[in-house]
């Protein structure tokens, strides 16, 4: 038999922690802080499983009440356990202690307790909590008119856990698109059946599981799966499916949202497990999946029950105590009390017996358990039926608890009662299927009265819901269901249907569930000490009935007033047992009641992950000209104009931009001016019908035009309003040459091809952007056409043979160029428009060709 | 992120395409013959169902043809796209 | 019951059993003097206003959801009055005197919280918008400023302000009365007000008709039954073209998701309302803690109360850019709702072509802010079957008389 406490070696403060089994490794002890204080752990824990090892209960303070709260899940479920990871610019606010794995020296803070967690002054909150009912604050903090700010800080002050880093991430993130034939959501025994069914076909499979190792349950199960441990069967199927080169396999990656048309989102942690900063290593990775078919295989989530006091440090989920006991070698007390409905918590009771405590198991139930019950016999463990847990001794820790007895119905009222001293307590209410992916396919989901809880209805994306978040309970039937799912997606995908053999496993038979969700209390539920649902939020009975009460009868109204759910494990543990309560108060039943919607994320996903690479550098293109080079060369300073970056002014000898850009004006008025206009957008319109065109896209009378002419054209939407403008020249009879303003380029061929493709499909007409491939050098003043004429032009520059508004096919510089008369200015201008590929040399022609005038850009 | 598959280019992510709104308005052929109200009715009126929905889309960032799609409002399933023209 | 720190603290001596409902649940009556449609905030303000000020006796709204669960609560609960054109400033300027006064005159704690709003100009076209943008504020006696880089920095110590950046922040304008309020407060609030005035709030009751005769409304047709009334008044943000087309009317209105998230809880790291157009993000955080953060509209029309999520990809990578220390930050949770875009991003509040049927509708991403404003002027309209000159050039005939008030701008959300 294990016994805690006396390991040799390091572990000598790890005061529950067992000897022997567990999958840490306990060859590699390592060292963490929490609070500033170090302690010792395994490679191999979670923050949870060592601060329980270490016999660390208290770990967090509530939202509201500030009353002492410890470790209630092992999961993503965790309300209380909410930690500040790390320090400085790479400190992570908000983690659950149940999902940070550990590493050697990391620094774990509490989010709540001032001045510590072991002493909140706060906690005087609770004294007083009758005034801080559901939506007090709508009630009052009101007057004077001006006082709300004062208020304002008071609240605030007692805003949020974590704090933000205040320094930029030093961290990068990535982004992966992928598609596959199959996602599997979940890698317990129905994901992992379904893998290899549907990996054997040779279908593209990619397998997410949240956790650090694929297994699920089965992790901390006991159960024998072809006669080896469950462990020993996932090794296989994990060495089986890296085997095949179609399947992918994520570890440590959670699927937080399914969105339409079976696009998926998966927040792989690459990193998180290793250390603060892994330099050089993206941290985490948002993939983004498009599968044909999804396979959701995320299992279950157990339940409290709700009774006085249900929140101490000490209560705990059974399936979580299962779970330090046999996945982190971790026994949580010594004393302890099973507190059940249903069947499976009395696993958890003999996990503890074999762990070395001392269990009792309360269970609702007048019959008890089926074949469980006969083991729990077998080990001597006491068992109570029909008797319930009614109220919580301890504050920093539970060390007692009440149970009764109870005749006949469950509202009648308590008489008989008994105090059980012990140190923890496993509850279990039984479970609900985590439909939250289902739900946010657009799926709905059905009560079952059998089962008691919600269960994925009809899929409306192409997806199947397969173990027990499809509300199946059973590892025989959770393995066959994830096969036959595997089966199915594949051969949807079109592949021909692989040999999948069932493992062999023991069959347990089980009594039903009963319906118990808040424990009569010795008084009245407006009374009695508090009945938490939500525990991080501090939402309990009383407050539910209040909401109820005062109006707020729908279940989201119910949840708003109270903030039900609004914390950061969104409901998971307690929204059912919030429903159950509405729909007691209001004599109906929890479906009719309804859920409340399920939205990504699944479980928080970091904002670096979701902007992935697109930050930065990188968040939008920069568009620059062909000549940036020499702009920046100048010391220009950039414009930001859209994507583009266009040289502003070019200051001389530290002028300012008044000076400069008056320096420059006057240059062009005086002599002559040179810009980069390369921004503006160009479209070449080719073909037959490119008058009819443009005739109707302009309001100019385009066919009078004559070829190398040139307009100003404005162009109007349908409402009458100025679109864009720019100039419209005719390059040839069929040809015509568009400029836009830069903002408008890529709106205004839009807006052309929209009318060419859907109005007027007849019309033989072509569009082509030429804003990146040619660029425009506009060369303005009373000197331009001398610049002009020294770089060696081979068209005639007089103003009769090249007057205002035309443009001329030439030669400059020996450089072939569109050579426009045209003019922002109102100066004697030239615009040359050029092949990109030649435009800064064309421009240091320009500046050459312009010295004597000393031309200015 | 909807899956959208252009008639030219095939099934492509949404972040390809520009979407243009409610199709198969026609322009006038004679606005001058139109009152303001027949011409605000062709210029800003629109039908916005809640359910099927005939739209044109563009593949903007592909081939930069517009095309027809029909797609549901609320489930915004796809049923069928088809090049401009084309009846269904 | 009037609701204060000494009604709290009588009540907690009696376990809070002696609260009274915040409202009524009756059957709806055969017939009321005016329905309204529409169970959000603006409705409720409405049904509110025309009882309080306009004296009107037997009203009812309608909602076939339950009250708030619209667009009144799945907003990002900014509030301001900085815009552009006089017609619109001037309306939304009404609705934030509203707010200031509203938590008193409810009664209810709708939390408005005037924390400032900035707007950041990025680059020199921002700049010139902002300037404009300031001037015809003050021109129309609206609070708002320009403010520099350094008064950035003081006021939003976790922002930004390399001039290296994408996006450099070269200004901005703030308006200090602007803020963020509680919005399921807002509507929890108007309605148990207008409870308190007699206002019958209906609720899982779909209006599914609207009956005429002779070109006149005669009532609506429920999931409930026929309700009997000759005015109708329809403030249903995200279904006006769905309510329209039930008499037949046009609406030059198209729906686009619009969606929102929030982060978990962290301690006060931003004070104040910090939005960006060229970026397209805006972000707050609540008392609570939680980042609250917009992003743009998606592109296709949509009432499936979500969007694509490459949008809000988009607008983390904006709020990163933007505040680059909240990298490490989390969603927790992501939403969105239904947003009836008018072409010059203005709505539409007035009679329609039936007789005693009015619409409210059309305010595109802005409506929470003008909750009571709009409310009050629809109000009006109804009352007296003729506009408030508030709301006078918000009308349906703008799109045929070309009236149009373009704030695109303004709306600071990418169009």
């Amino acid at each position: 038999m294990n016994s805690p406490g006396n390991m040799a070696g390091s572990g000598h403060s790890q005061v529950n922690r067992l000897d022997t089994g567990g999958r840490i490794d306990r060859a590699r002890p390592i060292t963490f802080k929490f609070n500033g204080k170090a302690y010792p752990a395994f490679s191999g824990d979670t923050l949870a499983s060592a601060l329980l090892a270490n016999g660390i209960s208290l770990v967090s303070r509530s939202f509201k009440y500030h009353r002492p709260r410890g470790i209630m899940g092992a999961g993503g479920e965790e309300p209380n356990a909410i930690m500040q990871i790390g320090t400085g610019a790479t400190t992570q606010p908000n983690l659950r202690a149940t999902q940070v794995e550990l590493f050697d020296g990391l620094a774990a803070k509490t989010t709540k307790g001032w001045p510590h967690v072991n002493f909140d002054v706060a906690a005087l909150n609770d004294l007083f909590s009758r005034l801080f009912g559901a939506g007090f604050y709508y009630k009052t903090f009101m007057f004077p008119r001006h006082s709300g700010d004062t208020y304002e800080k008071f609240i605030r002050h007692a805003a949020g856990f974590g704090t933000a880093p205040e320094h930029p991430d030093p961290d990068h993130y990535e982004h992966c698109n992928a598609h596959c034939d199959v996602l599997i959501a979940g890698a317990g025994p129905a994901g992992l059946m379904a893998a290899l069914a549907a990996g054997r076909t040779g279908a593209r499979v990619i397998i997410a599981d949240e956790q650090s190792e694929f297994g699920g349950s089965l992790l901390a199960a006991t159960d024998l799966i072809d006669g080896k441990p469950g462990t020993e069967w996932v090794g296989d199927v994990i060495a089986e499916l890296d085997s095949m080169p179609d399947v992918i396999r994520l570890p440590r990656s959670t699927v937080f949202g399914y969105f339409d048309h079976n696009f998926l989102g998966v927040l792989e942690r690459r990193t998180d497990h290793l250390g603060e900063h892994i330099h050089g290593e993206a941290r985490q990775r948002e993939w983004r999946v498009r599968a044909r078919q999804v396979i959701l295989a995320q299992g279950a989530i157990e339940r409290p029950l709700v009774f006085s006091n249900n929140d101490r440090p000490g209560i705990m989920l059974a399936s979580a105590v299962s779970t330090f006991v046999n996945r982190y070698a971790v026994c949580p007390g010594k004393r302890a009390v099973v507190f059940t409905n249903n069947d499976r918590a009395y696993q958890t009771a003999l996990d503890l017996h074999s762990a070395g405590a001392k269990v009792v198991i309360i269970d609702s139930r007048q019959e008890g358990a089926a074949a469980l019950a006969d083991r729990a016999h077998a080990a001597s463990i006491p068992v109570m039926t029909g008797s319930f847990i009614t109220n919580v001794r301890g504050g920093r820790r539970v060390h007692a608890v009440d149970v009764v007895h109870r005749d006949g119905n469950a509202d009648s009222r308590i008489a008989k009662q008994l105090t059980m001293e012990c140190d923890l307590v496993a509850v279990s209410g039984g479970w609900s299927p985590a439909v939250h992916l289902h739900s946010q396919s657009g799926g709905r989901n059905t009560w079952d009265d059998e089962r008691l809880c919600f269960v994925p209805g009809k899929s409306v994306q192409e997806a199947v819901s397969a173990g027990s978040c499809n509300g199946t309970w059973p590892l025989d039937e959770c393995l066959a269901e994830g096969a036959e799912a595997g089966r199915v997606a594949a051969s949807q995908c079109g592949f021909d249907i692989a040999s999948v053999t069932l493992p062999a496993t023991e069959s347990i038979e089980y009594n039903a569930i009963e319906a118990l969700w808040r424990v009569p209390a010795r008084k009245d539920p407006d009374r009695c000490p508090k009945q938490f649902i939500d525990y991080q939020i501090d939402t309990t009975i009383a407050d539910v009935r209040l909401a109820i009460r005062e109006g707020y009868r729908n279940v989201e109204h119910v949840k708003r007033y109270t903030a039900m759910g609004f914390g950061t494990d969104q409901g998971k543990l307690g929204n059912i047992n919030g429903m159950a309560a509405i729909a007691e108060c209001l004599g109906k039943t929890i479906p009719e009641v309804g859920t409340t919607t399920f939205r990504p994320a699944y479980t928080p996903v970091t904002f670096g992950a979701c902007a992935g690479e697109g930050i930065g550098d990188l968040y939008e293109p920069v568009r620059k000209t062909a000549i940036h080079v020499w702009h920046a060369n100048a010391g220009s300073p950039m414009e930001i104009v859209g994507q583009w970056h266009r040289p502003w002014y070019f200051p001389q000898d530290g002028e300012n931009l008044h000076a400069a850009v008056a320096r420059e004006c006057l240059a062009t008025r005086n002599s002559v001016g040179v810009m980069d206009a390369s921004t503006l957008g160009k479209i070449d319109v080719q073909g037959p019908d490119a008058v009819t065109f443009l005739e109707r896209i302009y309001t100019h009378n385009v066919g009078k035009l004559k070829i190398g002419r040139c307009t100003y054209g404005i162009m109007l939407g349908e409402d009458g309003m100025i679109m864009d403008d720019g100039v419209m020249a005719r390059i040839g009879e069929r040809r015509f040459y568009l400029t836009t303003t830069t903002g408008g380029a890529a709106h205004v061929l839009g807006w052309l091809e929209l009318w060419l493709q859907t109005e007027w499909p007849e019309l033989k007409v072509h569009l082509t952007s030429l804003t990146d491939r040619y660029s425009t050098i506009a060369v303005a003043g009373p000197h331009s056409r001398k610049v002009i004429a020294n770089l060696g032009c081979d068209v005639d520059l007089d103003k009769d043979s090249f007057p205002f508004m035309t443009v001329r096919p030439a030669t400059l510089a020996g450089l072939p160029v569109q050579l426009f008369r045209v003019s922002f200015s109102g100066e004697l201008a030239f615009e040359i428009n050029i092949d990109s590929n030649y435009a800064l040399q064309m421009w240091q022609a320009v500046m050459a060709a312009g010295e004597e005038f000393d031309i200015t850009p | 992120m909807l899956l959208i598959r252009c008639p030219y280019c095939g099934a492509r992510d949404e972040s390809e395409f520009s979407c243009g709104g409610e199709s198969g308005i026609s322009r006038p052929l004679n606005p001058d013959a139109l009152s303001d109200e027949q011409w605000a009715d062709y210029l800003f009126m629109r039908k916005n169902p809640r359910g099927a929905h005939q739209e044109l889309w563009n593949h903007a960032q592909g081939c930069r043809r517009w095309f027809n799609v029909e797609r549901d409002t609320v489930t915004y399933k796809i049923a069928a796209t088809r090049p401009i023209g084309l009846k269904g | 019951m009037k609701y204060s720190a000494f009604s709290l603290l009588r009540n907690a001596f009696s376990y809070n059993r002696k609260w009274q409902p915040a409202w009524r649940d009756p059957e709806p009556k055969k017939k009321y003097d005016v329905i309204i449609v529409g169970g959000g905030g603006h409705g409720l303000a409405t049904a509110y206003y025309l009882a309080k000020e306009h004296g009107v006796q037997n009203i009812a709204v309608l909602e076939k959801g339950y009250i708030g669960g619209g667009n009144t609560g799945r907003n990002t609960t900014i509030v301001r009055s900085n815009y552009l054109w006089t017609e619109a400033a001037l309306l939304y300027e009404k609705s934030m005197q509203l707010w200031e006064g509203l938590s008193q005159d409810l009664n209810y704690n709708v939390m408005y919280s005037q924390r400032g709003v900035y707007n950041l100009g990025h680059n020199l076209q921002d700049m010139r918008e902002i300037e404009r943008r300031v001037s015809a504020n003050i021109l129309n006696g609206i609070d708002a400023e320009i403010v520099g880089p350094d008064e950035i920095k003081a006021n939003i110590p976790a922002i930004n302000m390399s001039r290296n950046s994408r996006y450099p922040i070269l200004g901005a304008s703030l308006q200090r009365r602007g803020g963020i309020a509680r919005h399921d407060a807002v509507a929890w609030g108007f309605a148990r007000a207008a409870d308190a005035q007699g206002v019958d709030i209906i609720q899982q009751c779909e209006v599914t008709g609207l009956k005429q005769s002779n070109g006149s409304i005669t009532g609506v047709k429920t999931t409930r039954g026929d309700i009997m009334s000759d005015k109708v008044g329809v403030v249903v943000a995200g279904n006006a073209s769905v309510l329209a087309a039930m008499a037949d009317i046009r609406l030059p209105i198209e729906s686009h998701p619009l969606q929102a998230f929030v982060s978990e809880p962290l301690k006060p790291v931003l004070d104040t309302v910090v939005m960006s157009g060229a970026v397209h993000g805006y972000i707050s955080q609540s008392d609570k803690g939680d980042l609250v953060i917009g992003a743009g509209i998606d592109a296709y029309t949509g009432y499936g109360q979500r969007g694509s999520f490459m949008t809000i990809e988009h607008a983390m990578q904006a709020i990163i850019e933007l505040f680059p220390r909240f990298s490490r930050v989390r969603m927790l949770r992501q939403w969105g709702g239904i947003v009836d875009i008018c072409p010059d991003a203005c709505p539409i509040i007035g009679k329609m072509p039936v007789t005693g049927l009015y619409f409210n509708c059309g305010w595109g991403t802005g409506g929470f802010k003008a909750t009571p404003g709009s409310g009050w002027v629809f109000a009006h309209t109804i009352a007296h079957d003729h506009p408030h000159e508030l709301n006078a050039p918000f009308d349906l005939a703008r799109f045929s008389t070309g009236a149009l008030i373009d704030e695109h701008g303004a709306a600071a959300v990418a169009h």
